[in-house]
Order: structure tokens, then sequence, then C-alpha cells
């Protein structure tokens, strides 16, 4: 589930609040949005490749909650890594192109 | 004057923010609903997208990352597809549906490479289309609907259905829940793209697919059919909900003290994780997976690996456990009937598209991985669109003017007066522990069913008699009312599919039976019935649907001249 909107790196876009498509946040009147019904929050990842900073980080725990640290989330590279492992985000290329899934199924059977 | 009357000169902003009239309305905003919208648009209708999420964001496709069942137009190649899955599908798909998906999903599959997808190429340099990579394309089809010239109304879900006095529906009212505001459509057409139901098991992607656009159909007069085909079950590890299965083909399965489960398999063997899951947890390793492969899989599925990586697992090497997360009829193949090759439902102005409408034409009652689920969302989708368009301009803009009402009813109104307010999460708990247990829904028993049944039909009289919640748990109430609804539906068919046959495995009638080699139907909310269908019907509808083909080739559409 969603567990941190980094107030740090949020940049008030509220870009989150539109995309999340269980309308997990709220957004707030000068400030970072809030987790607002972190219950509904589907964990399917998607607020983090609409976040422009890496703001979001969504723990792989969908029944419950848990803690996370921003530091050390950052110090492991965590802090955005899905949206770099699609190639989302200004002068990366999108990992569609690269799809690899023709050489697997060669494998299949 | 019944208070759910809606009529044009008496509804003011006031009332409904927005409050628009369209050729054709979409509810719902995944692959189906974008691929109506923009073939409705593109013959010519105005047209209004509603989605509850965002779309773009919203269903299972945008989460995942989708197969597409693209083949070539070689015959051969064509039968071998169609072929493929006939024996999996217990003998209910249908060739001449097969092969006109496959016609239309080749042709629009190549229509995203020219709006500017990023299909990969193969070894030999060629591009390779098969797969489409879900946040990729539904930021692509958002952006091409808009373009379009559609109005998208994002965090809108529809509540109910509006119908003219001879039964047509023109329209649908909902409510916008990031505002409150109530918003109506009217719309001489409605396509139902809402997706299937998979109560909420946070299966990837699909918390938002709790079968609403089912239960507004129903209330209008459409039928279902294939609901005992609901069972479907995705893997994922224990604590996610990464329901991505296909790399758990080079997976061994063991118990907790390690050693490999006999028959466990994520394509045949998957009932043995089933039965196995009910006494004790069962884990996985990837270790059949070479070097090589490794490197390809991360890029193909970055998304598979992100639960795993985030919590310190690396599956190649070492077991996680895993679970199975009902998918319920987004990888079933039931939902509503669909009684012509315009996509049409037996209502009139109302068709489905998508997981919505019933997959058994293609697939019969089973699918395996995603990739005839996405051919069918983009061919229906397509279908539905442009038919809409046909069927708006034929009913003339008067139509707009008609007069409207809705047909929502459960927990929309309440029969009884002073009673209990829904508890609509107790409510979800409820239908939830009849849907999950793999001992009543992936292995079904009249017995079971029987019982489930007993106390499902208890939930929908709480629903109908408790009082309306307040508008800010309105959609949640909805939401459990479908699912309600939905599980009703599946377990009566189930009960009444006396055989084994696709997904549906009858513990007490484990083969399968040649004289029930025919379709279910059902439908009906108070009081739920089911129906044998004979197949064929298909071929019964095929002069219809050739004069409509004809049209196709005839429209200035760039992807109908394409056909």
């Amino acid at each position: 589930m969603i567990e941190l909107v980094s107030k740090s790196r949020c940049i008030e876009c509220n870009l989150c609040v539109s995309v999340c498509p269980t309308n997990v946040f709220d957004s707030v009147l000068n400030g970072a949005p809030t987790i607002a019904r972190q219950s509904d929050c589907q964990t399917c990842y998607i607020c983090e490749l609409y976040c422009p900073v890496d703001a979001l980080y969504v723990a792989p725990q969908s029944d419950r909650q848990t803690t996370v640290n921003e530091a050390e989330l950052t110090a492991t590279g965590l802090l955005g890594s899905y949206r770099e492992n699609v190639g989302w985000g200004s002068g990366r290329t999108s990992t569609a192109k690269t799809d690899q899934t023709f050489q697997l199924l060669k494998h299949l059977k | 004057m019944s208070k759910n009357q809606f009529e044009s000169q008496e509804s003011s902003i006031t009332d409904f923010d927005p409050n628009l009239a369209a050729d054709v309305l979409v509810i719902g905003g995944g692959p189906s609903g974008t691929w109506a919208a923009w073939s409705a648009a593109a013959s010519g209708a105005s047209a209004v997208l509603v989605d509850k999420g965002y779309c773009g964001t919203t269903g299972c496709a945008a989460a995942s990352g989708n197969g597409v069942w693209y083949v070539p137009p070689d015959q051969s190649l064509r039968e071998a597809a169609m072929a493929s899955r006939e024996t999996l599908g217990g003998f209910l798909s249908n060739r001449h549906w097969m092969a006109r998906v496959l016609e239309q999903t080749y042709t629009n599959v190549n229509q995203l490479a020219e709006w500017g997808y990023p299909f990969p190429t193969d070894d030999e340099g060629k591009p390779y289309r098969r797969s489409l990579q879900g946040p990729e394309y539904m930021r692509l089809m958002r952006k091409q609907v808009k373009k379009a010239g559609v109005k998208i109304l994002d965090h809108s879900p529809a509540l109910e259905l509006l119908i003219d006095q001879d039964g047509a529906v023109g329209g649908a009212k909902g409510i916008n829940r990031r505002t409150g505001r109530r918003w109506a459509v009217r719309a001489q057409a409605v396509i139902i793209a809402t997706g299937g139901c998979a109560f909420l098991s946070k299966a990837l992607g699909c918390n938002v697919l709790t079968g609403d656009g089912y239960l507004m159909a129903a209330e209008a007069g459409a039928e279902m059919s294939g609901m005992e085909f609901s069972n479907a079950y995705g893997i994922s590890p224990a604590f996610s909900s990464v329901t991505k299965t296909l790399f758990y083909n080079w997976a061994t399965f063991t118990y907790e003290d390690g050693t490999e489960i006999p028959g466990a398999g994520s394509q045949r063997g998957r009932s043995v994780i089933a039965k196995t899951l009910l006494t004790q947890p069962v884990y996985a390793i990837l270790d059949r997976a070479t070097e090589e492969m490794r490197v390809a899989m991360r890029v193909a599925q970055p998304n598979f690996f992100l639960p795993l990586d985030r919590a310190g697992i690396d599956p190649f090497t070492q077991r996680f456990p895993v679970t199975l997360r009902l998918e319920g009829t987004v990888r079933g193949t039931g939902g509503i009937r669909i009684v012509d090759e315009t996509c049409a439902t037996s209502v009139r102005g109302l068709y489905a598209a998508g997981d919505a409408a019933t997959r058994e034409l293609i697939c019969g009652g089973f699918t395996g991985g995603g990739s005839h689920n996405a051919a069918w969302a983009i061919s229906s989708g397509f279908w539905s669109g442009q038919s809409a368009a046909e069927y708006a301009s034929l009913l003339g803009g008067k139509a707009n003017q008609r007069r409207l009402e809705g047909v929502g009813e459960a927990a929309l109104q309440s029969k009884s007066s002073g009673a209990n307010t829904l508890a609509t999460d107790e409510v979800i708990q409820a239908v939830q522990a009849e849907v999950f247990p793999y001992n009543r829904n992936y292995f079904r028993t009249e017995r079971g069913l029987s019982a489930s049944l007993d106390r499902l039909h208890s939930l929908w009289q709480e629903i109908r008699t408790s009082r309306v919640v307040a508008d800010n748990e309105i959609v949640r109430a909805r939401e459990a009312a479908a699912m309600v609804a939905t599980a009703r539906w599946m377990y009566s068919s189930a009960l009444e599919r006396k055989e084994t046959r696709g997904m549906h495995k009858h513990e007490d009638y484990p083969q399968l039976d040649p004289n029930q080699q025919h379709y279910l139907l059902s439908g009906g909310l108070d009081k739920v019935w089911v129906k044998a269908q004979p197949l064929g019907r298909g071929a019964e509808d095929r002069g219809k649907g050739e004069i409509f083909q004809s049209k196709i080739l005839d429209s200035t559409s760039k992807i109908g001249v394409a056909l």
C-alpha cells in the first residue's frame, strides 16, 4: 500500500490525486497531498509512475500497513525505482521499446 | 411522478453538474471503453466517457503487462490460433467470432503503432506486436480519445442507467466522488465497458472492477451469459497484489519444508496449488529460468519484480510464499450477454464491451493469459462504439428530449423504511467469504453452492430493505450490491451446470457432459433465473453481422478502410 508522500520532494502538482484509480489521495491547500483513504489503495504502483519527482512510495505489502523510512528508501534506490524501470521521466526511453517478452515465449513449452 | 424521474425541461444545472447530452455515453475508461469511445467519435458521434477512477490508469490492463492475440492474416496461422484454445474452453467458443476478433485486433494493434506505441523489434528486426505494457498503452489511449474529441469525466462513477418509456436506454446518472456533485448524461446509446468483477481481492489493478456495469445493465433488463465461468485465480506472492502469472511457468512449487509439490504448476497444476493452500502454505522459486532469460524477464515485466525487490527477495534463488487471488470474471469469461455482432445487449440502446461482456464467444469457458482478453477488449470496444454511433444517428437528435427515468434500485432506494442503515463493509466481507475460498469457488459442490446462495440471497434482501447510505458512501454501497448480485448469478449458474467444463470445476460432476454443450444465460435481481441457450446463435446472427460489416467497409473512418 501507499506509505509515503515525501514532503521534501513533493512539488504539489497533485497529479497523484488525479491519476489514482481508487481515489486514495486528497489535495491540500499549499501543501503535499495526504493519503486520505489508505485502505482503498490497491497496490498497483501507478501513482509512482506519474509522480515527476519520485516523492511517492508504495510498499509491496498489499494487505497491511508497514512503516517506511524515507532516508533508507532513498539510499537503497527504491524511491522512484519503478518509474526508472519502465523508463518514464525526462531523458529516459520507455522500456516498452525493449520489451523482451518474445524471447521468453520461445522458451515456453 | 417517481422521485427518480428525469426530464430535460425540469433538470437544471443546479441538480446535475455537469448535465450533458451526447450521441454515445461510454461507461468505463479501460481498454474496451477507450476503444469504444474512440470508435464512436471516429464514426462521427459525439461521445462522453465516464470512469469511476481515472481513464488511463483504471482497470486491470493499465497496471499490468498484456499479451495480445495478434496473429498476421495468414490462413494457417489463424487456424492454429483458433484451434489452440477450443479444448481448454470446453468447446463453447465460436470460430466465426474468433476469426473476426483476430482480424479486428490485427487492424487496431497496427493502428496503435501508427499512433506511436513504442513496439519493440524482434531478432529479425521486425516489429513485435503481441505484447503491450499497460501504463504506456493506456496513457496513449487516453491521449487518442481526447484527441478524437471525446469528453472524459474522471472519478465519476455511474450509479444508474436512464431508460425511456419504451424501455430503451437513454443515458446515465452518477456522482463525482471527488466533489460529491451528481452528474447526468443523456445519450442515444450507452456502452457498458466497466470490466468484470474481482470482488475487491486486490488482484493487480482489479479493485475498480466490482461488477457495477452488470448491476446497471441488469436493472435495465439485460441478461448475463456464462457466469459459471467466474472462478479464475491468479498467482501472486502471498504478501503482494502482483498477480502476474507468466513467469511462474519457470517456477518450482514447494511445501514449507522445501520438498516439491507433485503436480503443482502455473498452467495445468494451478488446482494442485489451490488444494495445497487449503491446508498449508505454498512456496515458489523461479529456478527453471536460465541466466539469459532472467535478464529478459526483468525488461519484459518490471512490475513482476517490483514487490519482490522491495521485500528483499531474489525470486531466482530464494523461495517465497505464494497465494491465489480471485480474479472472478476479469479473467473468467462470463459477463453481459451480447445478442449480435454489433455487441448489442438484449436491451435497446445498450451495448457491452470488454470484460463486462461475455467472452465465451472467443474463449468458451476458460481464459489462460491475458492475450484473448486484450483482443476482445479492443475488438468488442471498437465494434460497440461504431454500432452505438450508427444507432444514435438512426435515432436522431430528438432522442435526447425523451422523458427518461432512472432504473437503479439496489442501495439507491429502500423497499422499507425505518430499518437499519446498510452496513456496507460487512456486506462486502460477507460476499467475499462466499467467493474467495478455494473450497467454495475454485472447487465447487452442490452443497457448497446451495449454502452460499442461501446466504447471498439473504444479503441481497438486506441490501434491498436497509436504509440508503449517505452520498459519501453511495459508490461503495452500489459496489457491494453489484458484487452480491454478481455472486448470485455466478453460483446460480454454477449450480445449473452439472458437469466440469472450462474453468468450472464441479466436484460432484467431475466429467464433461456432451449434453451440456450450451451457454447458460442468467439474470434477475430480486429473483435470479438461469436458462440454457443452445450454441449456434452465432450462425443465426451472422446475416445481421454481414450487413453491419459491409457498412464498416463503406465507412470513411481510417480504420474501416483498413479492413
